[in-house]
């Protein structure tokens, strides 16, 4: 039997529909979890390069525990078995309101905080003490140091690691689909079930990614020569995917 | 919370999930080894292809690096599941699908950590081999890539524990996997929130065991 293409199911009627929802619900799940991983990411990688004792072994648990551990696992354990433990009337109600979904952000938040926790901690870590003393030195205090010193390199170095893992963050948003979540991935695998044009539907999802990963990349990669200072090649190294 | 579902299920958690004896064809190690170790040699060919002077060489494995980069492992596990039997004619079983979307993902990520490695290494040595005679294969096999890898041991640990971690979406086309066990054991048990938490121990103990093991080479090479 020859394979028949049919690429107008990538735009035609319900299916069409599906795929636009697919990418609305993709970003929407990846800014909410973004924000998530960003607070937690930050306030436990400070915490770990500064914190008092008991909290910067808390970041270190946080860190150690839920970058170690399959997303997907993540994402059954915040979807089947956390919902268990709250009171029916809770349960009843989070399940009439897409619990899937948020089930799916926190996993994909909670996760990806660990995560970003490293990527700021070296960030912070790779700035030599010196520049700290400097700034203390031409007569800064402490807090002006780091507003107009630390913080700025800082950002600027940790551009490239931190764009990185957002975007690890937008493709891992994919694992959603595994709670039914109705994200780019999900919908492409619904338009392949029902029309069975496995091809067609894989392609569109494929270069979705593509596009959305490679243009944020390229639009990263600008910002950061526009923000690179001047004699300073050192990176921070990015962190695997 | 009632965790003796753990131990009434221990034996085929471990056994058949983690380790792939069994009834099913399964276990995470028995995909994420072969697959960490074919991943590894594609990715030697894709991490020299990035770094060949010929375009006809480079520019293709620069394309295929940054397209699997560019693409989550879902969608590539998909491609394989859905459209290699369609081309082949033939349906494929879930291990062999799941070891080929692997090993061409992942050498995507190894061929990045192996092209470091070998520029990592100075000039001077490569030089110096020619001085001495050697030709350019010789002075790949006998003076760079022994040194380059000595240099990329930690990343490639790194990028091993994430391949095991990444495994688990192997279960997504039913390959019975540690996840794959739990949710086969949860579906009769129901009893998600301690089955979960307890494979997450399990790939937790693993993946941290790799990452202690990745701190220590990284601090005995750096004083090597």
């Amino acid at each position: 039997m020859r394979y028949q293409f049919d690429w107008s199911v990538l735009w035609s009627g319900q299916t069409g529909q599906w795929l636009l929802q697919g990418i609305s619900t993709t970003l929407e799940i990846s800014v909410l979890a973004w924000l998530l991983a960003g607070v937690l990411g930050t306030l436990s990688g400070a915490l770990r390069t500064a914190g008092p004792r008991p909290f910067s072994a808390l970041s270190a648990f946080y860190v150690e525990f839920f970058r170690n551990v399959p997303l997907l696992v993540w994402m059954f354990f915040w979807y089947f078995g956390i919902p268990l433990l709250l009171p029916r009337l809770a349960q009843d109600w989070l399940f009439a309101h897409g619990a899937e979904f948020w089930a799916g952000m926190f996993a994909l938040g909670v996760y990806h905080g660990a995560r970003f926790s490293e990527v700021i901690r070296s960030g912070i870590q790779s700035i030599p003490k010196t520049q700290l003393e400097a700034a203390l030195s031409t007569g800064l205090t402490v807090t002006q140091a780091y507003r107009f010193v630390i913080i700025p390199i800082a950002l600027r170095l940790l551009i490239p690691p931190i764009t990185n893992e957002s975007l690890n963050l937008l493709k891992n948003s994919s694992v959603a689909l595994t709670i039914g979540v109705a994200e780019l991935t999900f919908q492409t695998r619904q338009i392949e079930t029902y029309t069975a044009k496995a091809f067609e539907a894989l392609t569109a999802g494929t270069l979705i990614y593509l596009v959305l990963c490679l243009g944020l990349s390229a639009f990263m990669a600008v910002l950061e020569k526009r923000c690179a200072i001047p004699g300073l090649i050192a990176r921070v190294t990015p962190a695997e995917h | 919370m009632d965790f003796s579902v753990i131990a009434n299920n221990f034996s085929f958690l471990i056994s058949q999930g983690l380790l792939g004896f069994g009834k099913f064809t399964g276990g995470t190690l028995r995909l994420a080894i072969p697959a960490i170790i074919l991943g590894f040699i594609l990715g030697i060919f894709i991490g020299l292809g990035r770094l060949a002077r010929s375009g006809w060489v480079r520019v293709p494995a620069t394309a295929y690096v940054e397209f699997f980069r560019g693409v989550p492992l879902v969608m590539v596990i998909f491609w394989f599941w859905f459209v290699i039997p369609v081309l082949l004619g033939v349906p494929l079983p879930e291990y062999t699908v799941a070891l080929a979307a692997f090993v061409v993902f992942e050498a995507a990520y190894l061929g990045e950590i192996i092209r470091a490695g070998i520029q990592s290494v100075p000039r001077g040595q490569v030089e110096a081999a020619t001085a001495t005679g050697l030709t350019s294969v010789q002075t790949m096999r006998h003076i760079i890539l022994p040194q380059a890898l000595k240099n990329m041991i930690p990343a490639l640990v790194t990028q091993f524990i994430v391949l095991f971690k990444d495994t688990s979406l192997a279960s997504i086309i039913g390959y019975v996997d540690l996840t794959k066990a739990a949710q086969i054991v949860n579906n009769r048990e129901i009893r998600p929130f301690e089955l979960y938490l307890f494979i997450a121990m399990v790939y937790w103990l693993c993946t941290y065991g790799m990452s202690r093991y990745a701190r220590y080479l990284e601090r005995r090479l750096s004083h090597a």
